[in-house]
């Protein structure tokens, strides 16, 4: 009898399976690269799947000029130390409209510097797949995405009409213009991604760490001061405080958690014995039920 | 999140140990909204603690809302994912559930079980290993039983559960139970399942779901969950011939070339002899090459890098066996079709197959029968609508590897995709070859396409050109035929304008008919090609997606585009027909170059520029070219 692999042996074999799929069908791939948690992960399958090569496509971040400092400098520090080619992408023309969480609101500038921002960049540089580290269990509407999800010239996707996916078989076929978005780790759960980058020894922002940091109480959620451009409203002083992130994303968007979880394992039990799913801790999802749907028609990943 | 476990809080580490061990199931529940199919996931979810508090909140809110159990949680409403179909109470696409125990991971596929849903469920079996086929204890087994488990077993599931549900709404009767288990005994003989394990349970009530009931003493077998924790399914694969099918070829620099893909099945160790299906060609594994170092051995289901001891040629869509044991090689087969699309099945239509990662065009050249998805019947048929099922024999224009799908469930398989909509259009599964090619190898010498170019001294290709009006296409495309000719190989030039005036004297310049003309004369190349000719096209073609429909007509190699690259100022210049001057005119409307875009190549195996060579040197560049490409070599077809 051979030993059988394990469930986080099969998962990342499924993945680096699509990942070569990807990279084998398209012209001109692109890894977005959010810089959270689940895209060191899938970073981290793309240098498995092609070892002893590079990656053979770039990682672009979108970003909304909100991510916390720490995000930022650690994006920096892996495009130094692993050397792969990075692309910075900015919605210009938000920037110069001004346009910011605290002055537009959540809905607004996501839309702007985030949606928009992606499909800016997906024009631009005429990439006809691009990776995306979203997981099946973080919402209701992602349950029912493709690996390979077809995207219209415009961006959008179309729930109702979806190209049925069988076995391990995935279409790559499109017309000029349209594209793909291939999600590698869509069967990972939360737990399999913090387990895995606690076998695999995976770098996560430190943000993901306790730490004693300034936050103020908004609406039920802790926010972190990152920087001085968050305004505070009267008699609204910023605390230190032991909070971590279980989520990373735009900082006044973002809920922290408080805890003392310092370590992997202690983040793994915080998270086991906790009671709340993890994006609840971000703002965009409590706009009203389905809004993750809507979105992702509208070109969000 | 609280799995059961108390080494979370005791012992982190001894726990995350433990779970590293974890193994994996795929599964698929069939049955309909009716038979508790949501309220059994539900439940599974609940009782295994992975609701979020958040979640439960939100499930309790739906629940007063839209829930069916009079404010009581209604399980199912965790499971419905999209908006629109919330409010109708119906699940209409494949939905993935993740949970897991001490003990295992699982995914659960989650699909209707309507019968216009045959598509979803087929595409939730395919990846599953033991089908949850759901069945009301009052009503038995009905036509939507047989339905699901004929599917199941169609797609290669080999372990069904029976969950006969609702058992409390019987007063758990014996009796009714066993009867409803002996018909369906009688009925799955027909199918192709290895294990048939028959539960009475009640998701709603939990019985036998996570442990025996006290309500069901007379049942001694496994609840649901003991025995999802427990079925072996992983071996199966393990214990198939050694299969490979290449997905890419790394060669990251001189000295390194390996041949990566996922173990589709088998065992496969440094040392062993391995054979390339399509050329025949041998060599010895040398290493297995991972991120992680070096293996041993690979099994089925591993990411891995081969690297040979020979260098040999292979690329994406060859499949690696062991040399003692091939898949079968052929380019015609019966198979097993599921048909996904509203446009029906047309036999003789072209279609692409993706079968692993080879790709073919295909015909479906004969529809045997249908399968009545409910009665198994056979039923006779010309065509297959959406969600029909039914045997055809198919025919590829390029040989493919592959096992019977029911010898191997990892090979022999494909999807179906339209040429021209690129729309997955159904699903098949290999039955057996058609020609036994990998037996009796071309023992009737046909003459087909090989034949004919041998017999000329040359390889049937078509050189296509492109390029603005006045750019000089024909021009040089003379020139290459006649030095071709002068060589003594055999051409033919279709131009735009002679084919405009005979075969393609109907169509006008609208978008459609521009398209249906390089359709026919990318066909009417083609038939060249197959007649062993070298076919000159000398045509504006000024998009993309219409050379690249006539490069997908033809093999690899056979399509050499000729991109005649003159700026637009010069062809406006040298204006040799007085075109240029109509169009600005504005006599002429949709005028490549000026008012209607010309799309260059972006990868045209050629590229003359007659700027700054002669017409002369650019035809001496192609037929040099072609030497190089080996158009003009005498070629062996393999015979």
């Amino acid at each position: 009898m051979q030993p059988n692999l394990t469930h986080l042996r099969q998962l990342e074999a499924e993945s680096i399976h699509i990942i070569r799929e990807v990279a084998a069908s398209f012209e001109k791939p692109v890894m977005l690269y959010s810089i959270g948690k689940d895209s060191s992960v899938l970073l981290h399958l793309a240098r498995k799947a092609f070892y002893p090569a590079p990656p053979p496509f770039p990682l672009m971040h979108v970003d909304t000029t909100w991510k916390f400092r720490e995000m930022i400098a650690f994006r920096d520090r892996m495009a130094a130390e692993y050397g792969f080619d990075l692309i910075v992408h900015i919605n210009q023309d938000g920037v110069d409209r001004g346009i910011g969480p605290f002055t537009h609101g959540s809905g607004l500038h996501t839309d702007v510097m985030k949606t928009e921002s992606l499909k800016q960049a997906l024009n631009k540089y005429k990439f006809d797949a691009a990776f995306g580290g979203a997981r099946r269990d973080e919402e209701k509407a992602r349950a029912k995405e493709r690996v390979f999800s077809f995207r219209t010239e415009t961006h959008r996707w179309d729930p109702k009409n979806q190209r049925p996916e069988l076995w391990d078989i995935y279409n790559a076929r499109i017309n000029k213009g349209e594209s793909i978005r291939a999600f590698p780790i869509s069967n990972w759960t939360e737990l399999d991604i913090w387990q895995y980058i606690y076998l695999e020894n995976i770098p996560i922002v430190p943000l993901y760490y306790s730490a004693k940091r300034p936050v103020v109480e908004r609406d039920g959620m802790l926010i972190m001061v990152d920087d001085d451009r968050m305004p505070m409203n009267p008699g609204e002083v910023p605390q230190m405080r032991s909070v971590r992130f279980r989520t990373l994303g735009c900082y006044p968007l973002t809920g922290a958690v408080e805890s003392d979880a310092a370590t992997l394992p202690d983040i793994i039990q915080e998270m086991l014995l906790t009671r709340s799913s993890e994006r609840q801790g971000r703002m965009i999802d409590h706009d009203q039920a389905g809004s993750m749907e809507k979105k992702k028609q509208e070109g969000y990943f | 999140m609280a799995h059961k476990s108390d080494l979370i809080a005791d012992d982190i580490l001894g726990y995350l140990k433990a779970q590293e061990e974890k193994s994996l199931l795929r599964f698929i529940t069939c049955g309909s909204v009716d038979d508790g199919k949501s309220t059994l996931i539900g439940r599974l979810l609940w009782d295994s603690k992975l609701i979020f508090e958040d979640q439960l909140a939100a499930l309790e809110a739906d629940s007063r809302k839209v829930g069916t159990q009079g404010g009581e949680i209604d399980f199912a409403l965790l499971l419905d994912g999209l908006q629109a179909e919330r409010e109708q109470g119906i699940t209409i696409d494949v939905a993935y559930r993740f949970f897991s125990t001490d003990k295992r991971k699982f995914i659960v596929a989650d699909t209707p079980g309507h019968e216009q849903y045959t598509r979803n469920m087929a595409t939730g079996a395919s990846t599953a290993d033991v089908a949850v086929i759901l069945i009301d204890a009052r009503k038995g087994i009905l036509t939507q039983t047989r339905r699901h488990s004929f599917i199941t077993s169609l797609l290669g599931i080999r372990h069904v559960v029976l969950a006969v549900n609702k058992m409390d709404l019987i007063d758990y009767d014996q009796g009714t139970f066993d009867a409803i288990v002996a018909e369906y005994h009688a009925f799955a003989g027909q199918l192709n399942y290895s294990s048939i394990t028959a539960i009475p349970l009640s998701a709603l009530r939990g019985d036998n779901i996570l442990a025996n009931s006290p309500n069901i003493p007379w049942y001694d077998g496994p609840a649901l969950m003991a025995y999802l924790e427990t079925v072996q399914v992983e071996q199966e694969s393990i214990e198939k011939p050694f299969r490979l099918p290449v997905q890419w070829v790394n060669r990251p620099n001189l000295d390194f070339r390996g041949f990566s893909g996922t173990v589709a099945s088998g065992v496969v160790k440094p040392g062993d002899d391995i054979i390339v299906t399509a050329s025949g060609q041998t060599s010895k594994v040398r290493d297995i090459v991972t991120f992680d170092g070096n293996l041993d051995q690979a099994i089925a289901g591993q990411a891995i890098t081969l690297t040979l001891e020979d260098e040999i040629d292979i690329s994406r869509g060859d499949v690696l066996a062991h040399a003692d044991a091939k898949p079968d090689f052929a380019d015609q087969f019966e198979a097993q079709i599921i048909w996904m699309h509203e446009d029906h099945l047309l036999p003789g239509r072209p279609y692409l197959i993706k079968m692993g990662a080879q790709i073919s065009n295909a015909q479906i050249s004969d529809l045997k029968y249908k399968v009545n998805v409910n009665t198994l019947e056979h039923v006779a048929g010309k065509t297959l609508e959406l969600n029909e099922v039914g045997v055809a024999n198919i025919a590829t224009d390029r040989a493919l590897a592959f096992d019977p799908y029911l010898e191997n469930r990892h090979s022999g398989r494909f999807i179906i995709i339209d040429r021209y909509t690129n729309a997955t259009v159904g699903a098949g599964m290999v039955n057996h070859s058609l020609r036994r090619a990998t037996n009796i190898k071309w023992q009737e010498m046909d003459i087909n396409k090989g034949a004919r170019a041998y017999q000329k001294g040359q390889k049937s290709a078509v050189l296509w050109f492109t390029g603005l009006s006045g750019a000089g296409k024909s021009t040089i495309a003379n020139l290459v035929e006649k030095k071709l000719h002068a060589l003594g190989k055999h051409t033919y030039t279709l131009d735009g304008d002679n084919v405009r005036h005979g075969l393609n004297k109907d169509l006008g310049f609208t978008d459609a008919d521009r398209v249906e003309n390089i359709r026919r004369v990318a066909e009417t190349a083609k038939l060249f090609v197959d007649a062993g000719m070298i076919t000159l096209v000398s045509f504006i073609s000024p998009f993309r997606s219409e050379r690249q429909l006539a490069r997908g007509l033809l093999e690899p190699g056979e399509f050499i585009e000729v991109f005649v690259d003159t700026p637009l100022e010069i062809c406006e210049q040298r204006d040799i027909k007085g075109l240029y001057k109509k169009a600005r005119d504005g006599q002429i409307a949709n005028f490549t170059g000026i008012d209607s875009p010309y799309e260059k190549p972006q990868n045209a195996e050629i590229t003359v520029n007659t700027t700054s060579q002669s017409a002369e040197a650019a035809a001496e560049l192609v037929v040099a070219k072609l030497e190089e490409f080996g158009v003009l070599g005498t070629w062996y077809p393999d015979i």
